[in-house]
């Protein structure tokens, strides 16, 4: 398999299904491809299985009894299921629907958490360099520049998901995977947070899941459309929105249904 | 009119455990009396001295060996009901085994003081004894390691619940950023519930401050203050206990008064713990 | 080098794996006391298990040095025992579980107001009050006034140790009815007490009776309270404003006189399976109702 893996892409999907245990996948056989600094949206309505296959790229499904991943998933080449979990974690930056910043943990502390988790340690100069660092590329520094010390939960939602965004690429992940991360945001904090993905474009590539169309074609380079568990359609954007090959794909866009 | 009569027959209910309470403060606070009188109250807490011949008493090793039993009990309890709340809070939360583990935990709340102290007397104690931690094996250790499995319970099943509330959101935002579970457990879980798990060790520690029989059995009942674990010692418990049958005049007057100290002790105590918990679930 | 040792994936999985092993170690010694104690009392208790201990009074100290001296087993049972436990339980029960779900159901209609808060606070006051100090004040309200120890005044001391965690459970199981419960039966003309005593309290009550179960097993076993209010007697007695004897009480005897230790495992067995069977029981019927 490993070499038939072409590593200009920096995620390959291979026949990846996820099943809940019992009855149909809810993610079945999906094959993809995503290059580097390209930002792929992943649509469908709810319950189609796009936040199933982002967490599958985390190996987040682990951490459940019943749900079984099969199919392989490549990071820049290598089989992430033969890493270390912890190790494709890392590489594979994760941001979850709801912002969740550790409630126990400084704003500081939040964007070192990473660090503090994987025990590497840091020295003062290094930890001060990363968190500025890391809170100016999601233009959060500026704000919260005089609170670091603060809880991490006293910000504003669009603040908060921002700064879980510097928690992430603090540590340099060489993916981005974003579970519709503006879904509890209002639209201005939404507006931030795209423009944020279009500038992170040029260093990272970013793979994000969203309900929301329009954000898809703001954003998005490439797009897969996902429905029922399976992958309906995957190609450059702005072909899918005009001239879209499946009926399934044309009725979800014009909204006949989801 | 039939359910105004109900109404006031639940009032008058409730009525009662107010009395209650008000009968129990005013009975100890009254039979406290006559030794507050003689000895003044910071004398009382402040003294040594337990003699019938001189008849003068005074409550300050008794409050020793309560607070110290109950603190090394805290203490050595501490690694179990941690491990037994993550066992069934984080480790197999929601699962058979988890179950199965959390009722027999249950059950040991349930085995009676008296039994406990036996099993410490005729079990624990000769291990105490051949590992020369002291002659006879009666005293502070051997009396705080009991004490430490009877609470336990107390300790773990609450911690258990407040482990078990840790958002998954938080857990799996950890894992993302390349954590183990030791490590969510240490970082995350442990500070998101670590108030919760507090006051129920707080909790667990009025249990042992209370605890009369199983300590009796094993401390060695000797009215001094204790100077080190393998020292005998008794706790306020204890001698009410051990001397109220015998006891008359200001002797019993002295043991009610440190009824009453035992009693403001563990109201404080549990109060808070109650606060603590009233906030947290907030 | 030695930093990226401490970060190693492997490493840390290791570590993580060897943390988990160690609560589980840690949880199986937490348990282990149960079984080391049942099985304790088994093995030295099961010869002294036989039907005389159900039908006959403990023995005297004197009885049971002379059957030592000529190697026989201790005669006697604790039959004083049991009659004695039973007195005092039945008493503590009448008082303390009507009293209890009255007051549970004061709180649980009532709940937010002033009254109801603090007679809830109170009742985690009496919860958290230790059994010896509980005894005491029996021996002041009781004893004194009838000059004399008492089944009556155990039955008052254990009833104090049941009472609030009745109005706890009765609160509770209360609480967790939904509130259209309660509607639905108004809505169809019911008075406000017919509706608490012949739907709220019907469909409250297995959790009623498990509270009431697990709060007689856990007073069941106290020793200390009645230490200072039954006294202990030697023969059966039914009269309950004169002294008793009680399991406990008899196995705290049983275990100062040199004489007689030899009965307290067989005693303690019994105690045990009794109280271990009731939490059980309680804890069978909560979970059978779960599930309707």
């Amino acid at each position: 398999m490993e070499n038939t893996v072409n590593t200009d892409y920096i995620l390959e999907l291979k026949d990846v299904s996820v099943s809940y245990g019992g009855g149909r996948n809810a993610v079945d056989k999906v094959s993809a491809s995503v290059s580097p600094n390209t930002v792929t949206a992943i649509m469908g309505p709810s319950g189609c299985g796009k936040s199933t296959l982002l967490r599958a790229i985390n190996r987040l499904h682990e951490l459940y009894r019943d749900i079984t991943t099969t199919g392989d998933i490549f990071l820049k080449g290598q089989s992430i299921f033969r890493m270390n979990p912890m190790m494709v974690r890392r590489l594979a930056g994760m941001v979850f629907q709801r912002p969740n910043p550790f409630p126990t943990m400084s704003i500081y502390g939040n964007v070192l958490a990473g660090y503090r988790l994987n025990n590497i340690p840091l020295s003062k100069a290094e930890k001060d360099c990363v968190v500025e660092k890391s809170l100016r590329e999601v233009n959060l520094w500026d704000e919260v520049k005089d609170s670091l010390g603060k809880k991490g939960t006293f910000l504003s939602g669009g603040q908060q998901q921002r700064l879980c965004i510097a928690r992430t690429l603090a540590l340099r992940p060489e993916l981005l995977l974003m579970d519709e991360p503006t879904s509890a945001l209002d639209p201005i904090s939404t507006a931030r947070i795209e423009e944020l993905i279009l500038e992170l474009k040029k260093e990272y590539t970013i793979v994000i899941v969203t309900h929301n169309m329009s954000q898809a074609a703001r954003i998005s380079c490439n797009s897969m459309f996902m429905y029922l568990g399976e992958l309906i359609e995957f190609g450059p954007t702005k072909q899918m929105f005009t001239k879209p090959k499946d009926k399934r794909t044309e009725d979800y866009l014009t909204g006949s249904f989801g | 009119m039939k359910d105004r009569l109900f109404k006031a027959g639940l009032l008058a209910a409730a009525c009662m455990i107010v009395l209650l309470t008000a009968a129990i403060v005013y009975g100890l606070v009254v039979r406290s009396m006559d030794a507050f009188e003689r000895f003044g109250i910071a004398g009382f807490i402040s003294s040594s001295a337990w003699d019938s011949q001189t008849d003068d008493y005074g409550a300050l090793p008794f409050i020793a060996g309560t607070v110290v039993t109950a603190t090394v009990a805290l203490v050595l309890c501490i690694p179990f009901s941690l491990s037994v709340s993550l066992f069934n809070g984080e480790y197999f939360r929601g699962r058979k085994l988890a179950v199965v583990a959390g009722s027999i935990i249950d059950l040991l709340a349930g085995v009676p003081s008296i039994v406990f102290g036996l099993w410490g007397f005729y079990t624990l104690r000769p291990v105490l004894v051949a590992a020369g931690i002291s002659g006879q094996g009666f005293g502070i250790l051997l009396a705080s390691t009991v004490l430490a499995i009877m609470i336990v319970p107390y300790s773990s099943s609450l911690s258990a619940e407040f482990i078990a509330m840790t958002p998954a959101a938080l857990k799996e935002g950890a894992y993302s950023l390349g954590a183990t579970r030791m490590e969510t457990i240490r970082y995350v879980s442990l500070p998101v519930a670590s108030s919760g798990i507090f006051a129920s060790y707080i909790l667990a520690s009025g249990r042992a401050l209370g605890e009369t029989m199983a300590v009796t059995m094993l401390i060695g009942n000797t009215n001094n203050i204790p100077r080190s674990l393998s020292d005998t010692g008794n706790t306020m418990a204890g001698i009410i206990a051990n001397q109220f049958g015998e006891a008359g005049g200001l002797k019993l007057s002295s043991l009610m008064a440190i009824g009453l100290l035992l009693f403001l002790l563990t109201a404080a105590v549990n109060l808070v713990a109650k606060y603590i918990m009233k906030i947290v679930s907030r | 080098m030695k930093k990226a040792f401490f970060a190693s994936p492997a490493y840390r999985s290791a570590k993580s794996r060897a943390f988990f092993i160690a609560v589980c170690l840690f949880s199986t010694a937490a348990m282990a006391p149960l079984f080391l104690i049942l099985w304790e009392l088994v093995e030295k208790g099961h010869r002294q298990f036989r039907p005389e201990l159900f039908t006959h009074v403990a023995p005297t100290s004197m009885e049971a040095m002379l059957a030592r001296i000529s190697g026989e087993a201790i005669p006697g049972g604790i039959l004083n025992g049991l009659t004695g436990t039973l007195t005092v339980l039945t008493i503590a029960i009448l008082m303390a579980i009507p009293l209890g779900i009255w007051t549970g159901i004061y709180l649980a209609e009532k709940r937010g107001m002033l009254m109801a808060r603090l007679v809830s606070s109170l009742s985690d006051l009496l919860q958290g009050m230790p059994s010896i100090v509980v005894g005491v004040i029996v021996y002041v309200w009781v004893v004194r006034p009838m000059s004399s120890y008492s089944a009556l005044a155990g039955g008052v001391a254990l009833a104090v140790m049941m009472l609030p965690m009745v109005v706890r459970s009765t609160e509770e199981s209360l609480k967790m009815l939904p509130v259209s419960l309660k509607e639905a039966g108004l809505s169809l003309g019911g008075s406000y007490m017919s509706v608490v005593l012949r739907i709220l309290l019907p469909s409250a009550f297995s959790g009623l009776f498990t509270g009431a179960l697990l709060a007689i097993s856990r007073v069941m076993g106290e020793t200390a309270p009645l230490l200072v209010t039954i006294l202990g007697a030697a023969t059966v007695n039914w009269d309950i404003s004169r002294p008793v004897s009680s399991v406990p009480l008899l196995i705290w005897e049983f275990y100062n006189d040199p004489n007689l230790v030899g009965l307290i495992w067989a005693s303690s067995l019994l105690l045990l399976l009794a109280v271990l069977g009731i939490n059980i029981l309680a804890k069978s019927i909560a979970s059978k109702w779960k599930i309707q």
